[in-house]
């Protein structure tokens, strides 16, 4: 800015032979603008971070005739609306039968973070065995390969539960996706999205039904 | 500094290191830069701790949290073909151009027999877009039990294509000796946090006909990612 000022204050001194001589220095001013403008928009509209995804397998439809088996040591997660969840362990049953009692649900909630705690306090058996290989593992005792296969075998096994996730249909997705993120951060065993059947959506709209005239 | 300006006029000031910088910024912005056109819903995901990176060749299903499903696929070439085969699967034409302008759209969310109209139509105006047959972006249709599951087709059709785009460009690679790098067409879903779950299980059961079962649902990053709204 200034360069220009004193190139035309130095030809003006320098006599009116020198007047005519052209000043070699160009005003990058009007450039430098361009350029800080130009920088500017990049950087805004530039984005720097892909989207995060998180991976996810579904399970295979089971062939029609086929027998679904009894889930050992399951937990079911029923989502409904207003971000409630409800849970109950073991075996879907609609009435007391010889091998065991009433399904009767109990509730969780996200906000509170008793979905944290219950998880945790259900994965801790597993967590310890796996916290146990691993410390051997960094003495040395256990090869890689070993440890991996060991790990893997611990949560696979009969003692470590399986999540079921079910959802009615005012669920929202964030639901799901918390649900699923909460057994992720707990590194539970085995997870698995299932659709809903009718005896349990009546227990859930039961238990909806119930807290909403009381409140 | 003791030397004092000989001249009352302002010290000249040398900006030349200051320019070469900004011009190498701008350099750099612009061929990082990839500009995309505005998706046609802005669709805020639920955030979790998941870390894997969104794979640069996707087909993706957008959901709204009406449950209006959008269709897309990354790689142009493969939506071009994808675009050839349904419009040859639906008896739908499509001219040239119409095909070429098609592949540098994002994703859409119309039915197939108003695409054409919708490719015509200006960028600005296809939030205001009426189709032929009167309806607007309602999605791609998907209903699961009568045929018309067009969202269906696109995925069968779109994910062959985006393979045999993919296993091309890898032969090609080996041929000229080159290190290849793309990796393999994986399926992703996007879908709002309000959006209500039995319209993503549609979109799922979908895939499941397909016999494709892993996906990639896109989250933002727990802790909150700034979500920039242009329509609030």
């Amino acid at each position: 800015m200034a360069e220009i000022q004193e190139g035309g204050g130095g030809g003006h001194k320098g006599g009116k032979k020198r007047a005519k001589k052209q000043s070699t220095r160009v005003d990058m001013t009007p450039m430098v603008d361009l350029a800080f403008l130009l920088l500017t928009f990049f950087v805004l509209t530039a984005t720097f971070s892909k989207p995060k995804s998180m991976e996810l397998t579904f399970p295979a439809p089971p062939p029609p005739d086929q027998k679904v088996d009894e889930v050992k040591n399951g937990i079911t997660f029923l989502l409904t609306q207003d971000d409630r969840i409800f849970y109950y362990e073991g075996q879907f049953r609609a009435a007391d039968d010889e091998k065991g009692t009433k399904t009767v649900l109990s509730e969780l909630n996200f906000s509170q973070g008793s979905l944290h705690k219950y998880l945790l306090d259900k994965s801790k058996v597993m967590q310890d065995a796996i916290k146990a290989l691993d410390a051997q593992h960094k003495n040395n005792q256990l090869a890689d390969t070993t440890f991996k296969r060991l790990v893997k075998e611990r949560k696979a096994d009969k003692e470590s539960y399986t999540y079921l996730i079910k959802t009615d249909d005012k669920a929202t997705y964030k639901n799901v996706i918390d649900v699923i993120d909460e057994l992720n951060i707990n590194v539970v065993g085995k997870y698995v999205m299932v659709d809903i059947i009718k005896p349990e959506m009546d227990l859930v709209n039961e238990k909806i039904g119930a807290t909403s005239t009381t409140n | 500094m003791s030397k004092k300006p000989s001249k009352g006029g302002a010290p000249a000031l040398d900006m030349t290191p200051m320019v070469d910088l900004a011009f190498l910024l701008v350099t750099f912005f612009m061929l990082t830069a990839s500009f995309r056109m505005a998706e046609p819903v802005v669709v805020d995901p639920p955030s979790s701790i998941g870390q894997v990176d969104l794979p640069d060749n996707h087909i993706m299903v957008t959901i709204d949290e009406k449950g209006r499903s959008f269709f897309g696929i990354s790689n142009s070439t493969a939506k071009m073909e994808a675009l050839k085969e349904m419009a040859a699967k639906y008896q739908v034409n499509f001219t040239p151009e119409q095909v070429v302008k098609f592949s540098g759209l994002p994703s859409f969310g119309v039915d197939i027999k108003d695409l054409p109209a919708y490719i015509d139509t200006k960028e600005d105006d296809r939030k205001k877009f009426r189709g032929p047959s009167g309806k607007g972006q309602t999605g791609v249709p998907l209903d699961t039990i009568t045929p018309n599951n067009q969202l269906k087709d696109w995925i069968a059709i779109g994910g062959k294509k985006a393979v045999e785009t993919y296993l091309a460009a890898r032969d090609k690679a080996l041929e000229a000796n080159q290190e290849f790098k793309a990796e393999k067409p994986r399926y992703a879903i996007k879908c709002d946090a309000s959006t209500k779950y039995i319209y993503v299980k549609d979109v799922v059961k979908t895939f499941t006909d397909l016999k494709i079962y892993q996906f990639n649902l896109i989250t933002s990053l727990e802790g909150g990612g700034t979500v920039i709204n242009p329509t609030k």
